[in-house]
């Protein structure tokens, strides 16, 4: 067996990549209930990191003609990502078990060796009360750090903290 | 419902840490807490497909505009398999890169090296039925960057690659054979192991290269795995 190749960091140029329409999963048309999810990414001493790359997967509704299920942002000068999305479902869990609705995030960026993963769960859902991740994370303030709140019309809002007092759980997946 | 099969956990030592101090932008942007252990679900073991009918490949990064680029005509090659050696067929690869001169196509780039109008720095391109890939490029420059006092960044290529599931995304850098820089770099040196970070460096390859046209360099690259038994984790 021959290990996976090493990460190195996405540094700050990517956005030679960047197509700014893949913020946007509804973009080909898919029906559900549109939602935002946005937040700001903040480093160590609480300052914007503008330079990020956010990408976001969800598996439901299930990848189509009509629904990428990926999306990328970059974040701005307040280091503020946002993606435009449909509501994801619940999806099944291990060993018949439910996962409350949620949506995978992963944050590269410049001072990242290799993309932080994490996810954000919606306030209120009933699921999120026997969700197993959420379930596995002991201290209530540190499980708060994965749940969008709302902040608007159809928005939600999750910060995530790199680093410091409350610092996001990342997941080891 | 069965469960999904996990992808493999990593092998210690060849991934680089999140705090890796010599490379200053890693102090306040790394956790200190301890990633939080997950079994996976199928929201890690599926992930977005891209086909080239939806995003048209981009392999000749030397002709972008349809005039000739400035600088050192390459070709880059390689295979991308898995960790059990299995080809990973029809995966889109995003390639970007500094200019000759050392300089990037972009905003926040303001080191004093000429743009080149002809080059603009990105590529795409997706694997075939064997996993192969190979595009056309011009040899990046070496640039400083403010680390430290006189630091420079190895001539390099950045490669961002998705494979079968959310849980294979993989974002990295390649490097040159011979370039002294690469002692003194601590993103190259932030992978703890020295056989993985080796093989961040590409090789000459006499195959590769074509005759009075360019030299070619192999990059082979792999992705997680599958793991063998369930729970693994």
């Amino acid at each position: 067996m021959t290990s996976a190749t090493a990460s190195q960091t996405i540094g700050p140029y990517w956005h030679l990549l960047e197509d700014p329409s893949w913020a946007d999963l509804t973009r080909l048309g898919v029906e559900g209930e549109k939602i935002t999810l946005t937040g700001a990414v903040l480093d160590g001493d609480g300052k914007p990191c503008g330079d990020a790359c956010v990408e976001m997967w969800q598996s439901y509704p299930i990848v189509s003609d009509r629904f990428p299920g990926f999306g990328r942002s970059n974040t701005d000068g307040q280091g503020v990502y946002r993606f435009t999305t449909v509501k994801p479902g619940a999806v099944a869990g291990r060993g018949n078990t439910q996962q409350a609705p949620h949506i995978a995030l992963c944050i590269l960026s410049r001072g990242l060796m290799r993309g932080l993963v994490t996810r954000a769960y919606f306030q209120g859902e009933a699921l999120n009360d026997t969700d197993p991740l959420l379930m596995s994370i002991e201290e209530p303030a540190r499980r708060a750090t994965l749940i969008a709140t709302p902040a608007g019309a159809a928005t939600w809002r999750m910060d995530i903290r790199l680093q410091g007092d409350s610092e996001t759980v990342f997941l080891d997946i | 419902m069965t469960d999904p099969v996990p992808f493999r956990p990593i092998s210690p030592g060849t991934q680089p840490p999140y705090d890796a101090p010599a490379y200053v932008g890693t102090i306040k942007r790394h956790p200190k807490q301890k990633l939080h252990p997950m079994p996976h679900t199928i929201t890690e073991t599926t992930g977005p497909t891209f086909s080239a009918s939806q995003f048209p490949p981009l392999a000749d990064m030397t002709m972008a505009t349809g005039k000739p680029a400035l600088g050192e005509r390459i070709i880059v090659a390689g295979t991308i398999t898995d960790e059990d050696g299995r080809p990973v067929p029809h995966t889109m690869i995003e390639i970007w890169q500094a200019n000759a001169t050392g300089r990037y196509n972009h905003r926040s780039d303001q080191h004093d090296a000429p743009l080149d109008p002809n080059f603009h720095g990105a590529g795409r391109v997706f694997t075939d039925e064997q996993g192969r890939y190979r595009f056309l490029t011009i040899r990046p420059g070496a640039y400083p960057w403010p680390n430290h006092r006189n630091a420079w960044r190895p001539n390099h290529i950045h490669f961002s690659y998705f494979g079968p599931a959310f849980a294979t995304r993989l974002v990295t850098q390649m490097y040159f054979p011979g370039d002294p820089l690469l002692a003194y770099d601590p993103i190259f040196h932030a992978v703890p192991d020295e056989h993985a970070r080796n093989r961040l460096i590409a090789a000459f390859d006499l195959d590769i290269t074509e005759p009075d046209y360019a030299l070619g360099f192999r990059f082979d690259v792999v992705l997680r795995g599958r793991d063998a038994t369930p729970m693994g984790h």
